[in-house]
């Protein structure tokens, strides 16, 4: 541990950077759980169903199409 | 609402589709080639372009450049238009894209095996190739961002915020990394050197798994997953929270590809503590594509695609989980420059990339082509060939690799190394390489088979050029928060830059600003004109790809190789030389006379010409080129101009007098190997891979010298 602890201290407030990221990366983290957490239920599922809207004409029958 | 009618064009996506499936048979057959010459080392019969150094950088640069970037691009230029209910921006630049890319590929594919390379994995690109990525790169990102401008859906679907966060963060990696000083058309130094140089590498090498294989590959899972099941995404909340997490964390694990090097201590435990905690947002997003197949599972059975889907997303847990273990300490001083690293990467390549790029083609190629899958059967066959394959060629390393690990690190009772000779660990797995390569074939029939079925199926069908749709035009309304940057992808894009880059800079500003970071050796020199062109040669040859300079510090390395490596004694190297596997030993100290490695100039000489002369069970490949070929000089005054520029303290005026000294320093050589019987010109190219190898690790030997030791 000596050689760590010599070579951060060697460093002029070394110690502040991992402390910076834990705390900006902890609070953006809580900030989004808080975000997503309130977000609308009916809204959530209308942005999941995005990629299913296009296929009217093409692929309700997923598999049939696989079928020989 | 009034709706409008707009069209989406299949072109590129059939483009990519075809780069996709060529590029997949090459890399990989090129990888395939490689496993057989580890077995039978004269497979390449004395051919440079045929070694395994030369075809190495080119196996990953295809796999993950080729194969991955087209299929990533079949899929983002077929999912964003249909996601975004508009066309693509440009179907012009969305064709430079494509051509673009092609023709860098094709320029890797000459360029490498003749050895132009700067060594840095998966960055080995000389730098006129790096310009013409970045370029390419950047007409696709205009592409992307402004189809998301034009777009007609109030919420861009999070898929598409995995391809913003690849383009962004493949933009700034590939540049921090390739930024080189230019010595000829196709000859660069970078301008880092030793730790620096290495960190720098593995932020991207790191990163480029990240944001190339597998950011937009969590963008395709999203788009395709829910397709192919026909239900949306498990949690898309959790999608969310996936997103920005795994963004965020990604970007400060590089360092754990350092652990135990000379690296500080600081910057390794950074790396390690954000591998771990990378555990969660890669299963949340695993876990979410798994639960989207929830009340779908019979039709998993049917399906050769969601089959498909369903091992890739399995191998991405996998080996997602296998990551973060890897990057712990301990686990890492058995695991690195093992074959641990090799299986764990083709986890992720052969199951996550490769079984979701498959499962996506047999979905794609029918609907482009407007008919069915010409043969499910096959289909099937090829999900059973590449899932057993993957196995075959996953758990014989794993095996090996520990096999070989304990076998290095091993100590009798009287407290000498159990096996002192490298070569015995070597022989004692080369039948797991046997396997390895078996399991290589069984991967690569499934592809094979891949071929003609998607050959087939486009025959039977009509290539449907366009496809209607139509959508009420965007209104935006006032939005809060995430909404808000969710509505605004030019915005968005910048966030995640800025995300991005922190993590960068917390880990590069004190790396670079401090110099007491890299403590100083009075003693280590810069290298002499013939032993830096020695280090090119090295370098062209891939000789890093085997041999690691770079002995940690356990007991086992010290006693087999010598005192460990030191951050000091790189200073000059431009690019650092630490490798990240042994299949032969490691070279840090092979030049000091009173270590256990040390081989007289004949020795080295003759293990070029043959090495199994020397060494009768050794896997490596003979170099009679380097005997064949005289030693370019023309560029060596060049080159130590350049490192004068990049601060390694030459003298002035040393540049003028560099080939004086080279020929001075060959000769003498020379003269050695010929009093010993060896009929050698001083000019040949192997002199000076000699000097350079007899250079290794000596520096910090000449007592007396050594000032501020780490």
């Amino acid at each position: 541990m000596k050689i760590v602890t010599n070579t951060l201290e060697s460093i002029a407030g070394i110690g502040i950077y991992p402390v910076i990221g834990l705390i900006l990366f902890f609070s953006i983290f809580i900030v989004l759980v808080i975000h997503v957490f309130r977000l609308k239920k009916s809204k959530v599922e209308e942005y999941g169903r995005l990629p299913l809207e296009d296929d009217d004409d093409l692929n309700d029958n997923e598999n049939e199409s696989l079928k020989q | 609402m009034e709706l409008q009618k707009f069209t989406y064009d299949n072109r590129l996506s059939r483009l990519f589709l075809y780069a996709t499936i060529f590029w997949g048979a090459v890399g990989m057959l090129v990888g395939l080639t490689i496993a057989f010459e580890l077995i039978f080392p004269h497979m390449s019969s004395g051919i440079s372009w045929l070694s395994f150094g030369r075809l190495r950088p080119l196996h990953t640069n295809a796999v993950v450049f080729a194969f991955v970037g087209n299929g990533m691009f079949t899929g983002i230029y077929y999912s964003t238009p249909r996601l975004l209910k508009t066309p693509m921006y440009s179907e012009t630049l969305g064709k430079i894209h494509f051509w673009g890319w092609q023709l860098i590929i094709l320029a890797a594919t000459i360029t490498l095996p003749l050895g132009y390379t700067v060594s840095k994995e998966y960055a080995e690109l000389e730098w006129p190739i790096d310009i013409a990525i970045a370029i390419v790169w950047v007409i696709f990102g205009i592409n992307l961002i402004m189809t998301t401008v034009k777009r007609r859906t109030q919420h861009i679907y999070v898929a598409i915020w995995f391809y913003i966060a690849t383009f962004v963060t493949v933009a700034v990696l590939h540049i921090v990394n390739s930024i080189n000083l230019p010595v000829s058309f196709l000859k660069s130094y970078p301008v880092y050197a030793g730790v620096q140089d290495a960190l720098v590498q593995w932020w991207y090498g790191h990163n480029a798994v990240a944001f190339f294989l597998t950011t937009p590959y969590l963008g395709l899972m999203y788009y395709f997953v829910p397709k192919a099941a026909n239900r949306p995404v498990y949690s898309y909340k959790l999608s969310i929270v996936h997103f920005w997490s795994l963004i965020f964390l990604y970007i400060w694990a590089g360092p754990h590809h350092l652990l135990y090097s000379a690296l500080p201590d600081w910057a390794q435990a950074l790396g390690v503590a954000f591998s771990v905690m990378l555990i969660a947002p890669s299963w949340g997003g695993m876990i979410n594509g798994l639960l989207t197949l929830r009340g779908a599972w019979d039709k998993v059975r049917e399906s050769p695609v969601l089959k498909m889907f369903v091992v890739a997303i399995t191998a991405y847990g996998m080996a997602t989980f296998e990551g973060p273990l890897l990057s712990l300490k301990n686990v890492n001083a058995i695991s690195h420059f093992t074959d641990w690293t090799i299986a764990h990467v083709h986890i992720g390549a052969l199951g996550w990339n490769g079984m979701l790029t498959f499962g996506m083609i047999y979905w794609l190629t029918p609907r482009l082509f407007n008919t069915k899958l010409y043969s499910k059967k096959m289909a099937n066959a090829h999900f059973w060939l590449a899932t057993t394959g993957m196995l075959f060629f996953a758990v014989p390393l794993y095996f090996a690799a520990f096999t070989q690990s304990l076998m290095w690190k091993e100590f009798t009772a009287e407290g000498f190394l159990k096996y002192p000779n490298f070569i015995e660990t070597v022989v004692q797995i080369l039948p797991m390489y046997f396997l390895r390569a078996f399991g290589g074939t069984l991967y690569y029939t499934g592809v094979i088979l891949l071929f003609v079925n998607v050959f087939k199926t486009i025959k039977a069908g009509i290539f449907k050029q366009t496809e209607d749709d139509q959508a009420p035009a965007l209104q935006m309304k006032p939005e809060k928060g995430h909404r808000y940057i969710e509505g605004k992808p030019v915005i968005f894009t910048i966030i995640a830059l800025v995300v991005i880059l922190i993590g960068g800079i917390v880990e590069f500003v004190p790396m670079f600003m401090v110099k007491s970071n890299v403590p100083t050796i009075a003693a280590v020199k810069p290298y002499t004109p013939l032993e830096l062109e020695g280090r090119d040669i090295y370098v062209r040859e891939g000789c890093y790809l085997c041999h690691s300079q770079q002995v940690r510090p356990f007991r086992s390395e010290v006693e087999r190789y010598g005192d460990y490596s030191k951050a000091g004694e790189v200073v000059y190297d431009h690019p650092f030389q630490f490798g990240s596997k042994r299949t032969g030993p490691d070279l840090a100290r092979e030049g000091v006379k009173t270590e256990k490695n040390y081989k007289p100039d004949s020795w080295h000489y003759n293990h070029f010409m043959n090495p199994q002369k020397m060494v009768a069970q050794s896997i490596m490949p003979p170099y009679p080129w380097l005997i064949d070929n005289s030693l370019n000089t023309t560029l060596t005054a060049k080159k130590i101009r350049a490192m004068q520029k990049l601060g390694v303290p030459y003298p002035d005026g040393f540049d003028n007098i560099a080939v004086e000294e080279l020929k001075k320093q060959a000769a003498a050589i020379a003269q050695g190997l010929r009093d010993g019987g060896i009929e050698v010109t001083d000019d040949r190219e192997v002199i000076a891979l000699i000097a350079y190898i007899q250079r290794l690790g000596t520096d910090i030997y000449k007592t007396d010298l050594t000032g501020q030791n780490q």
